[in-house]
């Protein structure tokens, strides 16, 4: 019995630290090992995409527009200042595209998708469900976390343009109302700087920070522990998580994309 | 004793320990499970009842010592192979687990139709429909399981089990949380089962009533080691002092 009785390396803490980055890592690997074996759940995975765009599509559209909006407003005097009135659509498109639109969408996606995700899956950890899949012979892993990590990777993307094109809406809205401008030429001087690396970025972008979101959420989820308070803990640490991981991404991809420029 | 000899052994543990960090909770339990037979293990929470059956399913892996089901070593099966033997055992669980976002019927299929390919829709019609009959729920196949009184809920659980016909039943708890009558309804129905389905179950339990009416065999677990199991009368005729005070913290007459 002795292999039972492990003392602490550094502290309690800290080795809970790399424990956990060990048992997310090992996570991490089993996804990929899962993803390739059998069955496939092609109708759990369509369904999950369904239901995380449903989810999110009202929040997206409310926080996409006034974020245009709101940045054209902003944005306008300044270019006022130095004459640079015409160039607004095009200094909005590329800060929406490159940036706000799939920071935004995942951002929101982590506080709504991610928290649902965790909470889910811990419910269904602690009233033992999981067990009750896995005791009927039914792989867990793969119809539970696989699937709905898959479905964020392709949701989020698809819900980042979307954000683009809602944001983009507001803030010819914005323009609309000060300007006379009308929607084909605003949309013309609104791509007139976006590139296709910017799209494809943004789309490199919106893939990670849905993988992220789906993986962090479905982690938490999958391994939540001491009942109802570990339901709330794991949907809590899903979103704090995957937004901080988010943030990190952003970084490097930004980075990596500024060397092809 | 003679008759259980003569019938085919289905699960055996031997010697089996199981801690968690410094709880040592199994310590060198024997138990075995004779086809056609009803095993109830009493004891008192947290002695480690629901490890064992946790242990024969797979769902945890003992220390060491030996689990055999159905002739098959658990320990040291593969995935696949936890898979096809898993096939063959029904886990009732102590809260019922069944699946929160699924209807009664979908929460029936869902082992059918992902265990047994190419079934037709009438087939599996008529397996939800016959299960759903065995333990008189057939009115509520459209229902949610929130929808269900704890009762309905555990019926359905083991309805869910049973559906894949299998070999051997586990039973945690079945008759916790619920008053006396829906018991004694949960006791026949276990009953109903071990005749109808012809299983060899293991039932977890610290109702008194319920390994009365259900075991044929009656084992305790006290200090994380098993009593012989023997029948319910022979067992509380013991003077073993801890197995006389659960008797009477039970109230049976």
């Amino acid at each position: 019995m002795q292999q039972n009785e492990r003392p602490y390396v550094i502290s309690k803490r800290i080795d809970g630290l790399f424990i956990g980055l060990k048992n997310g890592f090992d996570f991490f690997i089993r996804f990929f090992r899962e993803l390739f074996s059998n069955p496939f759940e092609f109708k759990e995975i369509v369904r999950q995409c369904y239901r995380i765009g449903l989810q999110s599509l009202l929040l997206i559209s409310m926080t996409g527009f006034i974020t245009g909006m709101v940045f054209t407003k902003q944005s306008r005097p300044s270019l006022l200042d130095f004459g640079a009135e015409s160039w607004l659509p095009s200094l909005v498109a590329i800060a929406i595209v490159r940036a706000l639109a799939p920071l935004i969408t995942s951002l929101i996606s982590a506080g709504k998708v991610g928290s649902s995700i965790g909470a889910e899956l811990g419910s269904m950890r602690v009233t033992e469900q999981i067990d009750a899949m896995e005791v009927s012979a039914v792989n867990p892993f793969s119809f539970l976390v696989v699937t709905r990590i898959i479905a964020t990777t392709i949701t989020i993307p698809i819900l980042s343009f979307y954000c683009a094109f809602v944001a983009l809406m507001g803030s010819f809205l914005d323009v609309s109302l000060n300007e006379n401008t009308n929607l084909i030429a605003f949309f013309e001087d609104a791509f007139e700087q976006i590139t296709f690396l910017d799209i494809n970025s943004a789309l490199v972008k919106a893939i990670f920070y849905g993988f992220t979101i789906g993986m962090v959420g479905a982690y938490q989820g999958y391994n939540a522990t001491n009942g109802t308070q570990g339901v709330g803990k794991a949907a809590n640490t899903a979103v704090v998580t995957s937004m901080f991981l988010i943030f990190l991404e952003e970084v490097f991809i930004v980075q990596i994309t500024n060397w092809f420029r | 004793m003679q008759e259980k000899n003569t019938k085919e052994r289905v699960i055996q543990i031997k010697d089996v320990y199981k801690s968690f960090g410094d709880l040592h909770i199994l310590k060198g339990v024997n138990l075995e499970l004779f086809s056609g037979e009803n095993v109830v293990v009493l004891g008192r929470s947290g002695t480690g009842k629901s490890v064992l059956i946790k242990i024969i399913s797979g769902l945890l892996m003992p220390d060491r010592g030996i689990v055999n089901v159905l002739g098959r070593s658990v320990p040291d099966l593969n995935r696949k192979q936890l898979s096809e033997l898993r096939l063959d055992i029904g886990f009732s669980f102590q809260n019922s687990a069944l699946y929160d976002s699924m209807t009664v019927r979908e929460n029936l299929e869902f082992p059918l139709i992902r265990n047994i390919k190419n079934l037709s829709r009438q087939e599996i019609n008529n397996s939800v429909e016959k299960v759903l009959e065995s333990v008189g729920l057939i009115q509520t196949i459209h229902q949610m399981p929130s929808e269900l009184s704890g009762g309905q809920r555990k019926r359905i659980g083991i309805a869910r089990t049973l559906i894949m016909n299998p070999k051997i039943m586990l039973y945690d708890e079945p008759t916790a949380g619920l008053d006396p009558i829906t018991c004694n309804e949960i006791n026949q129905l276990m009953n109903d089962v071990k005749d109808e389905y012809n299983t060899s179950s293991i039932i977890i339990t610290h109702d008194l009533t319920c390994a009365k009416d259900t075991g044929d065999r009656v084992a305790m677990l006290l200090d994380g080691k098993f009593t012989e199991a023997m029948t319910f009368e022979q067992l509380f005729a013991t003077q073993e002092e801890r197995i006389q005070e659960f008797y009477e913290y039970n109230f049976i007459q």
